[in-house]
């Protein structure tokens, strides 16, 4: 515990200027960021998701989310044996303060999903918006120009996840970023970087070295109502099917 | 969380899209019914219905003034609505309303009107004085051209403006159905048909409203009300208010009979939520009733009075059952959770910017608007000038 | 040309018509952001704005450049994959300014139970306990050091 070789490390120069870059900057301004050079998306596992609605709370702390508006949430499922497709679902508060104790049940099975915006190639939101106001990026992050936004609501009706909502003071659409401000600086998202588990982790497809290509080699990988050919990029890890 | 049942996402548990989403359709639906109407004197030459043709013209200017202000109300940031226009998303049905609104207000509906009144805005204009004068000479853009060859190329112009308006209408509206249709994202409204549906039940209701409004103000006028006139718009609204109904029929015994995944939460809630609005109000006071007494009208010989009773009691409730099938389509496809796990409520205001009293309010405003164009251009069809005209559309 | 004079009224409208739009396409041409059609149908300078926004966690590296004591007791021990705002909070502003931004104080009967709180929910590798049962009353942290919580790991000071 020696705070003045803390203080000291932090003022030598190098360390000061890389955490000033990261602390405010443009990726158009940065060279080490080309919006040409990522393709990104979102690894989430459900078999290590563990309901402590750590990624919720880390969100609203990033991004300044509205109380009882979710840029991400975790649900609960029980699906029981007599009906695959139709499971019990529960998410208090979005499960930003975890859950209820669940007791074993023999004729079913319990599971987290977190959920987010599955920022969409394809997306619904974005083809729907009468004025451009949101977008896909170059990187592949689907964005909302907060100067822009009528507040017409109609990306949020097009959007089949329940991803976005009308900031209530801001009157605008709002949604998950992606951390846009933190991942063009090389850090990961909020909700990854607080993940304790290791349940969701930021993937650049454009990145031959990015773990994920050797991961969905080897497991089981879908995406949420892939019926709606939407080109999600939330990849789900031990999706059951009777998740919506 | 009051008012859900089962699970809602979390962010979906607000209705995003109030009521004045649903007056946004009825009232745009008012007018392309309306011009509807005032084409068929014009271009399918029933002649019999030419008392109603101006007033049907100023009726749907009056309403198509007010449509866009229900959408702009229920904005987040209103002031950044002429982005519709500067940036349109071409991929974007809202967006490309935005230009058929436009199209349909100025090069149909505007331009139309002009040159039905033009001969009358410039005696009118020549027969006052002082302000009245200066306000008259302004609506003619300063054209004083009375004569008999200038008054045949008016015809010969508002014949290809209605032609053009036909299509125009269908569009307006056929992209209002289209706004909800497209959104593959809700079974309730993700259909095919919706754009259909829509036009139809336009047709309908813009029918009947000037129906109402021509039976109305004749006997505010004491004057007497054209039967042939009114026998002949019932007519076409059961004819029409038939296609509709079948329209709707077979989207419902679709949606039943394939029973798609989306199936247990719709049906549930037409038997809860929507029971009242879409069974009660909407099929059974609102179509089958009407139905029935145009139909007996049809195959019966009833007296004049009691004829007119019939009309104006299944106007009403025609207007009654297309402002429901806009409230089912609109507020019901956002009750229950895209998940289909879940329902929520919606929770009207009374007195808010999005509330009730607005949604009111913003019904009847086009009424007064018509009251003022009415006082401005009289279109009263025993102002000969008027009648003449139209009466001798076909001549070349 | 009487033809003309009979039709000369129709111009008039198109005037309107054409007045309209020319005020419509000399107002468009001011009003459009500049970077509007860069990238695609938006205004591209707001992929800078929403990059600009401020951080409010610091990240594991940013930690792990001063406390490399604790970071690597850390990594030697169950938590290693614990980064460590997940339980200290958001600490962009400690990291930009050490002296004079302190992190709060933690409270491990909160923060432990938020995870290892036992439920069927949760995937059945995941070591979780029954609270109230599991330490008869003590804290955590009697037993378990929060960075490296294994018993038998005597390593953290």
């Amino acid at each position: 515990m020696n705070l003045s070789r803390r203080q000291f490390l932090v003022l030598v120069p190098a360390t000061a200027v890389a955490w000033q870059y990261v602390l405010a900057g443009t990726p158009r301004d940065a060279p080490n960021y080309q919006l040409a050079d990522h393709w990104w998306g979102m690894l989430l596992d459900i078999t290590k998701c563990i309901g402590c609605g750590n990624c919720v709370r880390a969100c609203q702390a990033e991004n300044d989310v509205p109380d009882g508006y979710f840029r991400t949430w975790v649900e609960r499922y029980l699906r029981t044996d007599w009906n695959l497709t139709t499971p019990e679902v529960i998410s208090p508060d979005g499960g930003k303060e975890g859950f209820p104790t669940a007791e074993e049940v023999k004729d079913g099975m319990y599971f987290f999903v977190p959920k987010m915006c599955n920022h969409c190639a394809d997306s619904p939101c974005t083809q729907v918006c009468p004025v451009g106001a949101t977008f896909i990026t170059p990187d592949g992050v689907v964005l909302i120009d907060q100067t822009y936004c009528l507040g017409c609501a109609y990306c949020v009706q097009a959007c089949p996840y329940g991803c976005r909502y009308i900031h209530p003071t801001r009157h605008v659409a709002d949604k998950c970023t992606l951390c846009y401000h933190r991942i063009t600086k090389g850090l990961t998202t909020a909700c990854c970087e607080n993940c304790p588990t290791g349940a969701r982790q930021l993937v650049d497809l454009k990145n031959p070295n990015d773990p994920i290509h050797a991961f969905l080699k080897t497991h089981d990988v879908h995406v949420l109502k892939p019926e709606m050919a939407t080109g999600a990029k939330a990849f789900y890890n031990g999706l059951d099917g009777s998740v919506r | 969380m009051g008012g859900v049942e089962g699970y809602m996402y979390p962010n979906e548990i607000n209705l995003y899209w109030s009521v004045l989403i649903v007056v946004y359709p009825y009232v745009t639906g008012l007018v392309a019914g309306a011009f509807i109407l005032a084409s068929l004197v014009r271009i399918f030459n029933v002649k019999e219905v030419a008392p109603t043709y101006r007033l049907a013209l100023l009726t749907a200017l009056a309403f198509l003034i007010v449509a866009p202000l229900p959408l702009l109300l229920h904005l987040g940031h209103p002031e950044r609505c002429f982005e519709m226009y500067f940036t349109p998303h071409d991929t974007s049905a809202m967006a490309m309303f935005g230009y058929v609104y436009i199209w349909y207000l100025m090069a149909v509906l505007l331009f139309e009107i002009w040159l039905d009144f033009r001969h009358d805005i410039i005696l009118t204009a020549r027969s006052s004085k002082g302000l009245k004068r200066a306000f008259y000479v302004l609506l003619s853009l300063g054209s004083n051209n009375t004569s008999e060859h200038s008054l045949a190329v008016d015809e010969r112009a508002g014949w290809i403006v209605t032609l053009i308006g036909i299509p125009s209408a269908f569009l307006l509206h056929g992209y209002v159905g289209f706004i909800f249709g497209s959104i593959k994202a809700n079974p309730w409204w993700s259909s095919p048909l919706m754009p259909v549906v829509f036009i139809f039940s336009a047709m309908v209701s813009g029918i009947a409203l000037v129906l109402l409004v021509y039976m109305f103000t004749t006997r505010a006028r004491h004057r007497e009300i054209d039967m042939p006139c009114v026998d002949t718009i019932a007519r076409y609204l059961l004819y029409i208010f038939i296609i509709d109904f079948v329209m709707e029929m077979l989207d419902l015994v679709h949606r039943i009979y394939v029973a798609d995944e989306s199936f247990r939460s719709i049906n549930f809630m037409v038997h809860t939520k929507l029971y009242f609005s879409q069974i009660v109000l909407q099929i059974y006071i609102g179509t089958l009733v009407p139905l029935i007494l145009l139909g007996i009208v049809q195959v019966t010989r009833l007296s004049p009075s009691l004829r007119k009773a019939i009309y104006a009691l299944s106007a009403a409730l025609i207007e009654i059952a297309v402002v429901s099938m806009r409230w089912n389509v609109v507020i019901g496809g956002q009750l229950f959770s895209k998940s289909f796990l879940g329902y929520t409520t919606y929770k009207i205001g009374l007195i808010t910017h999005e509330g009730l009293f607005m949604a009111v309010f913003l019904t009847l405003l086009p009424l007064a608007f018509l009251w003022v164009l009415v006082k401005i251009l009289p279109p009263w069809p025993e102002l000969k000038r008027g009648m003449n005209r139209v009466a001798s559309v076909t001549m070349p | 040309m009487k033809n003309f004079r009979d039709s000369e009224h129709l111009l008039r409208f198109a005037f309107l018509f054409a007045m309209v739009l020319a005020l419509f396409l000399i107002v468009r041409h001011f009003v459009v952001p500049k970077s509007f059609g860069e990238y695609g149908h938006y205004r591209g300078a707001a992929i800078g704005e929403t990059a600009a926004r401020p951080i409010h966690f610091a990240g594991q590296s940013a930690c792990a450049t001063c406390h490399t004591d604790i970071a690597a007791t850390k990594q030697a021990g169950m938590h290693a994959g614990v980064h460590c705002e997940a339980c200290h909070g958001p600490l962009a502003k400690h990291a930009a300014d050490p002296a004079s931004v302190q992190p709060p104080k933690l409270d491990t009967a909160v923060l432990c139970v938020r995870c290892h709180a036992a439920s069927a929910a949760k995937p059945k590798n995941f070591p979780q306990v029954a609270a109230a049962e599991h330490s008869g009353g003590l804290v955590c942290e009697t037993c378990h050091h929060p960075h490296s919580p294994a018993i038998q790991s005597e390593g953290a000071k």
